[in-house]
């Protein structure tokens, strides 16, 4: 479904006539996805998952490495081709409230994709296929004249899903999706996205850094460490026997949240 | 709304003032007690009585006349001045802003180079190759005073980018044009209108000033800075030629600074939000 061999990108920082400093926030990352499986990607802050997830996107253009959507190469396809080739693989965010434009309604928010992978749809079906989606996510019909600032995070978040879902995704790329929610809402959003992925066989790409949600949710976890990939597997193997020390590491750091995981002294 | 605007008293003295002065502007024909160029020699240099509230000016004219038609000038290069300017600076701004790269580097250094020069002495270079007309002026304060706006609408445009929403928007593939559009130039409109009333007051300050020095509206028709510079001849005859026009030319721009300083006080937190 999604394929990245390669990938490396280096951020460039410093102005005309300064030299500047580089920072290789991405450094020969490979994975595969199939459909119907959760990849997660953990690390901590500025361990180059976000990036990953942008370049996995082509929301940034890669320095090296390749990347495939479904089988077809799309490492260099630019403009207009790369537009219509979108509905492939789409995207939720990390910020509910930064994700949706404040000058939108959201039945328009969540039609937009429409626009540019269904132009045969008139505005009555955009409208009959939002609704669907937006019921799909756990929304009513009811919200669609309404503007982002009404809703709470955990229904932003619902509605920034049901505008990814809308074009028919094969793979959903979700940058930290709960990370900016409560406890009882990042539940519910969770127990969705599992949900959805049964609904419609959908491959998720997990970014994270919380190891109990992706031991929620993951089927195959990729630890990044500096820009590299330290360690990768199953999720219950790489929970029991952690290969690499960053991985021993951060797995240590994790509160215990159940009493039996408690290691007697 | 309401009760957000009763916490900004400067901003409803602003409005109401802008608000009166386009009302006196516009309908300038119906209330204006006479012909603003009609001269009557009789009646030179009259002062503020009950059948000329402003007094008379050299000719024998009514300055309340000639002033509600001077509103009407100075609104009107103001409009027309601050309407080319935004287009220019929004335009250059947004390819500047969005594209980014070599052709922001080109615009932005382009824009600092036209800043270097003193505005006001360069549309006085301007104005003396010219003929000094109502259209000229409106024009060459258009071209001249689009830099703060493009300087502004890029910035809005960089920090807007890096919003989730419009990454979500390219991740949809929405078509840049409709990026630019629907989700950059919406969501950067309320610094773009404040700066727009802010250039209003800043239009008619130059053209009150470029009318006074002659090079602007020129007589017959009237202008509160032509006026004015009759008050200069006869400063000691005549009071009223300086002071009414100048109370006009100060209660307007005090109106217009007024709104857009509350404007940007309305914009500025809800755009957080």
């Amino acid at each position: 479904m999604l394929e990245v061999r390669g990938l490396s990108k280096t951020f460039q920082s410093g102005g005309l006539l300064s030299q500047g400093q580089s920072k290789k926030a991405v450094d020969d990352v490979s994975f595969h996805l199939h459909a119907g499986e959760t990849l997660a990607i953990v690390g901590e802050s500025g361990s180059g998952k976000s990036t990953t997830a942008r370049l996995a996107m082509r929301l940034i253009d890669s320095d090296d490495g390749e990347i495939a959507w479904q089988g077809s190469d799309v490492t260099h396809v630019k403009g207009k081709a790369l537009r219509l080739q979108r509905h492939q693989i789409q995207m939720v965010f990390q910020d509910p409230f930064a994700s949706l434009n404040p000058r939108m309604r959201i039945w328009e928010s969540v039609a937009e994709g429409l626009r540019v992978h269904r132009p045969d749809m008139n505005k009555q079906k955009r409208r009959d296929a939002v609704a669907e989606a937006l019921q799909q996510c756990g929304l009513s019909d009811a919200i669609m004249q309404r503007y982002p600032h009404q809703f709470s995070g955990g229904q932003r978040q619902r509605i920034g899903i049901a505008r990814a879902l809308v074009v028919k995704p094969k793979v959903l790329v979700l940058d930290e999706p709960v990370s900016a929610l409560d406890v009882s809402v990042q539940a519910q959003i969770l127990n969705l996205l599992k949900e959805l992925q049964q609904t419609s066989n959908l491959a998720y790409l997990f970014i994270s850094h919380d190891l109990s949600v992706i031991q929620h949710i993951a089927d195959r976890v990729l630890v990044m460490f500096d820009g590299k990939v330290v360690e990768q597997g199953d999720v219950v193997d790489v929970f029991a026997k952690p290969q690499h020390d960053y991985t021993r590491e951060l797995l240590a750091a994790r509160p215990i949240t159940h009493p039996s995981e408690r290691i007697s002294l | 709304m309401l009760g957000y605007l009763k916490q900004q008293p400067l901003m409803l003295v602003g409005g109401g003032i802008v608000l009166t002065i386009a009302f006196l502007a516009v309908f300038a024909p119906w209330l204006a007690p006479y012909d603003p160029t009609n001269i009557n020699v009789r009646d030179i240099l009259m002062p503020p009585s009950w059948q000329h509230w402003c007094g008379t000016d050299t000719l024998g004219r009514d300055v309340f006349s000639r002033m509600l038609y001077g509103a009407r000038i100075s609104l009107a290069v103001g409009f027309v001045a601050v309407g080319l300017s935004i287009a220019i600076g929004v335009l250059l701004g947004a390819m500047a802003g969005y594209m980014g790269g070599r052709m922001d580097t080109w615009i932005m250094r382009s824009t600092d180079m036209v800043l270097c020069f003193p505005t006001f002495f360069l549309i006085l270079a301007v104005i003396a190759f010219l003929e000094p007309s109502i259209w000229n002026i409106m024009i060459v304060i258009g071209l001249t005073s689009w830099m703060g706006v493009t300087r502004l609408v890029r910035a809005e445009f960089l920090s807007l980018r890096s919003r989730e929403f419009i990454q979500a928007a390219e991740s949809l593939g929405v078509s840049p044009i409709r990026l630019i559009w629907k989700y950059l130039l919406p969501n950067a409109m309320g610094p773009i209108m404040v700066s727009a009333v802010l250039g209003i007051a800043g239009a008619v300050l130059v053209e009150s000033g470029l009318s006074f020095l002659g090079l602007g509206v020129q007589p017959p028709d009237p202008s509160w800075g032509n006026i004015l510079t009759e008050g200069k001849d006869n400063i000691q005859l005549a009071w009223w030629l300086s002071l009414y026009p100048g109370l006009a030319i100060l209660i307007t721009v005090l109106g217009y600074n007024l709104l857009g300083e509350g404007l940007r006080d309305v914009f500025d937190p809800k755009l957080k939000s």
